[in-house]
């Protein structure tokens, strides 16, 4: 491989044109996969016979003067919840053990329409739930760039995978953070579009209202490109945006002069002191470009935490349910339906899935209601009213991705409560539904990346996406 | 409470009145299911109707069926609800054939609220809610007593009926007789079928009730109800009412407490037994649901629903009866309405043919026949004038209503020709009173004498030998001159 | 440790979510859930009286499809994937659970 990763524009113009062929950069992947995946393990299945037989037909489509489309052989990577027909999709979860979905998640299909080639499904935290990939019922992802260290979660397989070269292009789906903070602990661009931009029609829910799927690349450009390729409306997800979609590459060279650039003077403290010193880093050099620095306050964000915390395990317990032992996946017999039940969802979840499963049961079961569920429901409403107040005053608000760098195996994961803390800058785009994105820009006191968070309102990706180029050309 | 006033007689028992409201499911006519498209359609091989959505498949998502939401705004509307803004909530609950392990139902904001139901005994019964939800799969448990859970020793499960459409239709508690509660679902099944919303089959499942009754001294506080479960038919509502009534007053007679309970009633054995207690019932944890958005019925999209109702059954039953010159409560008026066969009738009269005449031939021959029949209106109009007419006797109308329904129609003129119908005339039928005296003496005295009855004999015979030509109506008045001649 | 939860209470819930937990565990459960909900107080300060709950985060309404059949899923290959089936059917074993 070169140098410097190939992008996904230049793979899919060079397959395109026929510069490239798709089954040779596929094999430049696999080989990649091949040495370093044993110490990585970004992947819960990699792909590698039905991925060569992909990419030779998109290579054949070339040679016959068809078009393979935007991704044309664009090695790409998904997040093991979401469905794949006759593919294991297992959520990291025992309880899906074995389980091939009959149909494809609505994003699979517009991938493999685009010329996208799966390698292979990665690794994640049970069911989503988590922010460092150590509650996979099939072991933890490492970073890539530090083995001794986390590749943050839950979408750890995928964020792995494009750090470590396994694919150009992975997608992940983000509940709490589970793009944006991966992402930037293994120093990739991640986005979080604007919920119902992206289908989530075959994506394993975690939580509804919150669940969005997005991407991961190694620039701000591919993630533009890729937007382009999975978002639009989906007739099959009900709450799926019917408005049509802008061209979300035209802005990326328009630079960010003239634009404003919220600092929240009220966000809540927690950041390790070398990450603050990026995000300062990050308004200096935006505006340097040209744009504007704005103080605004969000007063109601610090209640973010707590309001996810709720509404994510209650939309959760009933979500997951349906995993009892009758239709698919595991069971574990016993005498009667209800022991069966109990036998098989005990042995089939892991600790922290059970752990929600009950904090959600106990937040909308009768008497606790209106104290947990029904207030966490109006904070969402304040926090919504609170962004849209800063917006008049501000195009973006730049804030820390996560409050520390890629932090070392096993150093949360006795303390749920710190582990959720790792969560705290990005739930408020996803209680509020508004798009954030994540870009590298330089490295902590310990040399690993940290990731600067892009927040826009909602529908706001164009010039999410312009203030994230703007700080892409700045950190090279 | 209600301010139904109650025509007809309340029903009491050593001073206690009952207290009835109805929860009635009705499975609605759609093609597909409410949340996905797969077919709502009843009898199908097990677990052919299956898609990921009624299975619960990991991932799959919920789209709201337009059609059912207009069949449900038509029960709203024909029962005289607000239809409103709604939304969707989970009830979750573990059941094998609850493929989610929830119900998308509707909580705090139905589609349909604050209705009522006349009765055709004048009484109305007010419409608390009419709202959406889906229907749960089937469990069949082998190896237990008379198909029940308890005691089987497992259970199979097809989710075919997972995921169709129902409204559930909530009364207030303002029925107060089993008479009223039977009258309640037979108009409210009438009015189903009138507006096309549900086949409304009671013995196939797609309309159930469940009974919540409580008895109380009349003007005293509402004492604790029971939920009736399993009542499967018009008769049973009645019969499951009454015993659950007539039980809760024992026990309070006895001085012991009515425990809130569902139970189920059991036809075979006309009584109920506890299924559960309520106070160990399921906490459902009910929250919206996430994945359908609310449903906004614009006051046109409901004035254009409403427009395409059709004439309901109340109203059409006083229209025939009018028509025909019957009460509003006969039996042939509310049969043939039921039917749907009304409109054809007064198509009958409108083409010159006597509707009275055509109320008792449709009431009588076509019970098979759609709400539209094959015969023309004007072909059976021309059969009905003959027979007023006495053109032909009542034998003889009998047949050519038979040749007509097996030829789709005919004129009934040529038809009597051609089979050479024509009513026998005074004189030739003196002839045949005269053998039939002969031939039945025993009869022709006993008829004498002043017994009625004894006229059959006389009349089958005369029949008999005039092969059905005669009209029963003249045979009998002539024998009645016969017995008392004038004397001048 | 928390005291906030009881371990009856931990129990019932654990219960509603068919999750057995063992004693050891239940104590657990009951001292992280209640670390959670002390943590949780602070919303407890704000008065949200006059903010109305906000369910889904953009605004749609009337999102429906026509009454039309689309393929269904083969009965076979879905009973062949199910952990237990019988004469067309998913098979459980029988009781315990409501009605």
């Amino acid at each position: 491989m070169a140098d410097q990763p190939r992008t996904v524009l230049e793979i899919a113009a060079g397959v395109r044109s026929g510069t490239l062929s798709a089954v040779a950069v596929l094999e430049e992947y696999l080989a990649v996969i091949s040495a370093r995946e044993g110490e990585v393990h970004a992947f819960n299945l990699v792909l590698a016979d039905d991925a060569r037989e992909r990419a030779a037909a998109i290579d054949a489509d070339v040679h016959a003067g068809r078009d393979p489309g935007p991704l044309a052989g664009v090695p790409i990577a998904l997040k093991d919840n979401m469905c794949t027909r006759g593919v294991p999709t297992t959520c990291s979860s025992k309880i899906l053990a074995g389980w091939k979905p009959p149909y494809d998640a609505t994003v699979v299909t517009r991938l493999a329409a685009a010329g996208a080639v799966t390698v292979g499904k990665t690794n994640l935290d049970e069911f989503a739930m988590g922010s460092s990939t150590e509650n996979s019922a099939f072991g933890p992802t490492l970073n890539p760039l530090d083995t001794s260290r986390v590749a943050g979660g839950s979408s750890g397989g995928s964020a792995a995978a494009v750090a470590a070269g396994f694919a150009a292009l992975s997608f992940g789906s983000d509940t709490g953070g589970s793009i944006r903070q991966p992402a930037a602990l293994c120093g990739v661009v991640g986005v979080k579009p604007t919920y119902g931009r992206v289908s989530r029609f075959g994506l394993v829910a975690f939580a509804s209202s919150l669940d969005q799927i997005g991407p991961f690349t190694h620039t701000v450009a591919d993630a533009a490109l890729t937007l382009q390729v999975i978002s639009g409306h989906d007739p099959a997800d009900s709450t799926s945006i019917p408005e049509a979609l802008p061209d979300y590459s035209a802005v990326l060279e328009r630079g960010v002069a003239g634009l404003r650039v919220g600092r929240i003077t009220d966000l809540p403290a927690g950041a390790d002191d070398d990450v603050s010193a990026r995000l300062d880093a990050a308004f200096a050099a935006l505006a340097a470009a040209g744009a504007t620095i704005v103080d605004v306050t969000v007063p109601a964000f610090t209640y973010g935490l707590t309001a996810y915390y709720i509404i994510a395990p209650a939309e959760a317990s009933s979500n997951l349910a349906r995993y009892d032992g009758v239709r698919y996946g595991l069971r574990v017999d016993a005498a009667d339906t209800d022991a069966m039940y109990m036998a098989t969802r005990t042995a089939g979840f892991g600790d922290e899935v059970k752990r929600r499963i009950m904090l959600g049961t106990y937040a909308l079961s009768a008497g606790y209601y209106d104290a947990y569920y029904g207030k966490a429901l109006r904070i969402r409403r304040l926090m919504t009213q609170d962004f849209d107040a800063a917006y008049q005053h501000c195009d973006v608000m730049l804030t820390p991705t996560a409050p520390t760098t890629a932090f070392p195996l096993g150093a949360k994961t006795s303390d749920p409560l710190a582990m959720y803390l790792c969560d705290t800058y990005t739930i408020p785009s996803n209680l509020t539904g508004h798009p954030a994105m994540t870009v590298p820009f330089g490295v902590g006191d310990d040399g690993l990346p940290v990731g600067v968070q892009i927040l826009a309102p909602s529908l706001g990706e164009p010039v999410m996406l312009q203030v994230a180029a703007g700080l892409e050309r700045a950190a090279s | 409470m209600s301010t139904a006033a109650m025509k007809s007689p309340a029903w009491t028992f050593d001073g206690w009145e009952m207290v009835v409201g109805l929860e009635v499911h009705v499975e609605l006519a759609t093609r597909t299911k409410l949340f996905s498209a797969s077919p709502n359609r009843f009898g199908d091989e097990p677990n052919t109707n299956i898609d990921p959505v009624t299975l619960g498949l990991p991932g799959a998502l919920p789209v709201l069926n337009r059609h059912a939401v207009e069949l449900a705004m038509r029960i709203g509307l024909a029962l005289n609800c607000t239809v409103q803004r709604c939304t969707f909530a989970r009830k979750n609950y573990f059941y094998p054939d609850m493929p989610k392990a929830f119900q998308i139902s509707q909580l705090d904001e139905p589609l349909n609220i604050d209705g009522y139901l006349d009765l055709p005994d004048g009484s109305r019964v007010g419409i608390e809610r009419a709202h959406m939800e889906e229907d749960a799969g089937k469990s069949t448990h082998i190896g237990g007593a008379d198909g029940r859970v308890a005691g089987a020793e497992y259970s199979l499960i097809d989710l075919n009926r997972a995921g169709v459409p129902l409204v559930e239709i909530v009364s207030r508690p303002d029925i107060r007789s089993p008479e009223q509660a039977k009258a309640y679902v037979s108009e409210l099944r009438a009015i189903l079928l009138a507006i096309g919303a549900s086949d409304a089959k009671m013995e196939e499942g797609s309309m159930r009730v469940d009974a919540n009754v409580s008895v109380r001294r009349p003007g005293s506080e509402l004492g604790t109800r029971c939920e009736v479960k399993n009542v499967n038919s018009v008769r049973s509502v009645g019969r499951a009412i009454e015993y659950e009534a007539r039980r809760q007053i024992q026990l309070l007679e006895h001085g012991e407490a009515v425990r809130q309970q569902t139970r189920h009633w059991s036809d075979g054995e006309g009584r109920t037994h506890t299924l559960r207690d309520k106070e160990d019932a399921d906490d459902y944890r009910y929250f919206l649901e996430p994945d359908l958005v609310p449903v906004e019925p614009s006051a046109d999209w409901i004035q254009s629903v409403r427009a395409s109702l059709p004439m309901l059954p109340a109203a059409r039953r006083v229209r025939l009866a009018e028509a025909a010159g019957l009460e509003a409560g006969a039996e042939s008026v509310a049969v043939i309405v039921e039917r749907g066969q009304d409109d054809y009738v007064l198509a009958v009269a409108a083409a010159g043919g006597d509707v009275g005449r055509a109320v008792v031939h449709v009431q009588q021959a076509f019970a098979e026949q759609p709400a539209e029949p094959l015969v023309p209106a004007a072909d059976l109009a021309v059969l009905t004038s003959m027979e007023v007419a006495n053109e032909v006797t009542a034998t003889q109308a009998k047949t050519l209503i038979e040749r007509l329904l097996a030829d789709r129609g005919g004129d009934a003129k040529a038809l009597a020709a051609a089979l050479g119908f024509e009513a026998m005339g005074t004189s030739e039928l003196g002839s045949l009173i005269d053998a039939a005296i002969d031939a039945e003496p025993d009869a022709w005295a006993k008829f004498c004498a002043g017994d009625g009855k004894a006229m059959g004999a006389l009349v089958g015979h005369i029949m008999k030998s005039s092969k059905g030509q005669a009209d029963g109506k003249l045979v009998s008045q002539l024998l009645n001159q016969r017995k008392t001649p004038t004397t001048g | 440790m928390s005291d906030r939860l009881t371990i009856d209470e931990v129990a019932h819930v654990a219960k509603l979510a068919r999750l057995a937990l063992t004693t050891d565990e239940l104590r657990v459960a009951a001292d992280q859930l209640g670390g959670m909900l002390e943590h949780f107080d602070d919303i407890d300060e704000l008065d949200l009286t006059q903010i109305a709950p906000m369910t889904q985060p953009y605004h749609l309404v009337n999102v429906m499809r026509e009454d039309v059949e689309a393929d269904t899923l083969d009965r076979d290959e879905v009973l062949a994937a199910a952990p237990e089936a019988d004469g067309g059917r998913f098979r459980v074993p029988s009781g315990g659970g409501a009605s």
